[in-house]
């Protein structure tokens, strides 16, 4: 029994979001009165098992496998669910990343645990442990809870829980020794890449100007650009715009594009889903324009300007040129 | 090559919600649906693998009331799926994502799909875990967030999607269960002539009552209004008056703009 959380490694360190998570897990720990175990998985691990002992906790459990020397989803399922079964957690706690996405349902077949994905807090509450998740384009709150006493598998969303809130220590470390075949690992990856940035470093723009899918249809982006021109500010803007190619991918600001945190971060026709909200929220200041006043986004914003973006931002876009 | 696309109808993603009365779903009033963004691009990718083979048959499954799911069915009829498979649900909706993937294994189990595809997650519960969980229950290889997909004899080579712009092409062995991320293709609109077709196509109805099921896994307590603590300054009214106080903020407060 107790609360289990798995870090993801990324290069030879501990993935930033994963100490979000262990945060969060001894924040659970503490409310239940139970104890915590941290798990590292991979090899050759020495690296991070040495910086996963640093942290608060009762124990390390290192598993080195040469099969886990890459990440693979039937690899990381299989070692999991074994760990799962020998130890028994009450939770199983990581943070919501790519990799995570990709493995933990089949934990969760395997298991039989249900997966609450992409938690933002966590509560005990009369004997219960509560978890609370944004539902419906993240406008609403939800609390969920694991039915009877199964196991439950929770990941954390990005910010949920800050890593310097992470308690520090001297933890023992235990080496298990599990069994993988190359036969249960049935896929096969290729080396990961990068596609072209084009040569625009958004995070060194002190200004950025952001265009959503409110703009509507592309023959509108030439009024948003003509904006950030007047501001003097580089062009942005939020997946579904380049999905449908109306710029193009190094414009892209979010958790599949990239991080930016300008003086001023002024968004156009975005209704703020966590995945956007990843890439902009270190920003200074952030304004935004949205005809939808429960539009996520000005939960964010210091500024929150309520009105359609056709009427608004040619009016601004003069305003700035005749000053 | 006989694929499933999972496909699911939910609000329109800017409606405005509020929770409903008993707090365990939302006020559905004057809520629009359609298929989610996500599963529509995974029914393309379908058709695109159809068409490009010039064989196979491409089955949508859906879960959903009487009342609107069956317009999502016909509009992936229309777009070229060759059959649906709907499994009725009335309402109070399933929320867990392990119990619903249950019922689709017990509604597909014997069809023998090479393929399954799903939307990377959904707009209304964004659980974004029910096609691996369906396709890990039926014993097929799992990849989520493709980008780009190729068949080559009975594999599948998916590029995923990895953090910050990253990608990583990975080879399945069919069967094999994959979700689709956003952007992935274009989806196709229905033509006239899809249109008129779809009526003629196979909706096979199942009930979820009928289904053997046990009590699911985790389970939704209430559904509410986050509160925030940010200090957020609300710009209303005239758009006149909006760029006179923008142009204020943006001289005095954030101060972007040269004296
Ligand atoms: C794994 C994963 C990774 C992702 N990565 C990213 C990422 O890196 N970056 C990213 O941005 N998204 C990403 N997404 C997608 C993300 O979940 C959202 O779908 C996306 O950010 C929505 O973009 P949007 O706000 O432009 O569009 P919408 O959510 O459709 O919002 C449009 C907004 O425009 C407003 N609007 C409409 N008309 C007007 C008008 N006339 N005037 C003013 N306002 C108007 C609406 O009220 C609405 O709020 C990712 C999703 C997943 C699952």
């Amino acid at each position: 029994m107790g609360i289990l959380v798995i870090l993801e490694q990324k290069g030879n360190s501990i993935h930033g979001m994963s100490l979000e998570a262990v945060a969060a897990a001894q924040d659970m720990a503490e409310k239940l009165n139970s104890k915590l175990s941290i798990l590292v998985m991979g090899n050759d691990i020495d690296p991070l098992t040495q910086q996963a002992k640093s942290l608060e906790a009762s124990e390390v459990i290192a598993v080195n496998h040469e099969l886990l020397k890459e990440y693979s989803c039937d690899g990381f399922a299989e070692i999991t669910k074994q760990v799962v079964e020998i130890e028994s957690p009450e939770f199983v706690v990581m943070a919501h990343t790519y990799m995570v996405r990709d493995f933990l349902p089949s934990v969760s077949v395997f298991t039989g645990a249900p997966f609450i994905a992409d938690v933002i807090s966590f509560r005990a509450e009369d004997g219960n442990s509560v978890f609370t998740k944004q539902m419906f384009n993240s406008k609403l709150g939800s609390d969920i809870v694991v039915r009877g006493g199964s196991c439950g598998l929770v990941s954390f969303q990005s910010a949920a829980y800050q890593a310097s809130a992470v308690k520090r220590g001297d933890t023992p470390v235990r080496q298990i020794e599990l069994s993988l075949s190359q036969e249960q690992i049935r896929s096969k990856s290729e080396e990961p890449f990068q596609e072209s940035s084009g040569g625009v470093d958004l995070t060194s723009a002190d200004v950025i100007v952001s265009v959503g899918r409110g703009i509507g249809e592309d023959t509108k982006i030439p009024m948003v650009e003509e904006l950030a021109k007047a501001m003097g500010a580089e062009i942005a803007a939020s997946r579904p715009v380049i999905d449908s190619g109306w710029l193009p991918p190094f414009r892209q600001v979010g958790s599949s594009g990239q991080n930016v945190s300008p003086k001023l971060y002024f968004s156009v026709g975005i209704s703020g889903a966590i995945q956007h909200v990843v890439g902009m929220k270190g920003s200074q200041s952030i304004i935004a324009i949205n005809k939808d006043p429960d539009a996520p986004i000005f939960e964010l914003a210091d500024y929150a300007v309520v009105g359609d973006l056709n009427e608004i931002v040619p009016k601004l876009t003069e305003a700035l040129q005749n000053q | 090559m006989k694929i499933a696309v999972l496909i699911k109808q939910v609000p329109v993603s800017d409606s405005t919600f509020r929770p409903a009365e008993n707090e365990l779903w939302i006020e559905e009033g004057q809520i629009q649906y359609e298929m989610n963004e996500n599963d529509s691009f995974a029914l393309e990718e379908a058709l695109l693998i159809k068409e490009k083979r010039g064989e196979g048959e491409v089955v949508v499954v859906c879960m959903g009331p009487s009342g609107r799911a069956p317009r999502v069915i016909r509009e992936a009829l229309a777009k070229g799926a060759d059959r649906a498979v709907h499994i009725v649900e009335e309402g109070p909706f399933e929320t867990d994502p392990h119990q619903i993937a249950h019922i689709l294994f017990e509604s597909i189990q014997s069809e023998s799909f090479d393929l399954i595809f799903s939307g990377l997650q959904s707009v209304d519960l964004g659980m974004g875990q029910t096609g691996v969980l369906l396709g890990a229950m039926l014993g097929m290889s799992t990849a989520t967030l493709a980008m780009s997909t190729e068949i080559q004899e009975d594999k599948i080579r998916v590029k995923r999607e990895l953090e910050s712009g990253w990608f990583q092409w990975l080879t399945l062995p069919l069967p094999a269960s994959v979700s689709i991320q956003s952007g992935i293709n274009t989806p196709r609109y229905p033509s006239l002539k899809g249109i008129m077709g779809a009526k003629k196509k196979e909706i096979k109805t199942i009930n979820k009552t009928d289904l053997n099921l046990s009590e699911g896994l985790q389970k939704v307590t209430r559904i509410y209004n986050l509160e925030t603590d940010k200090q957020t300054e609300y710009i209303e009214g005239d758009p006149d008056v909006q760029v006179a106080r923008l142009m204020d903020i943006l001289k005095s407060e954030v101060k972007v703009l040269g004296a």
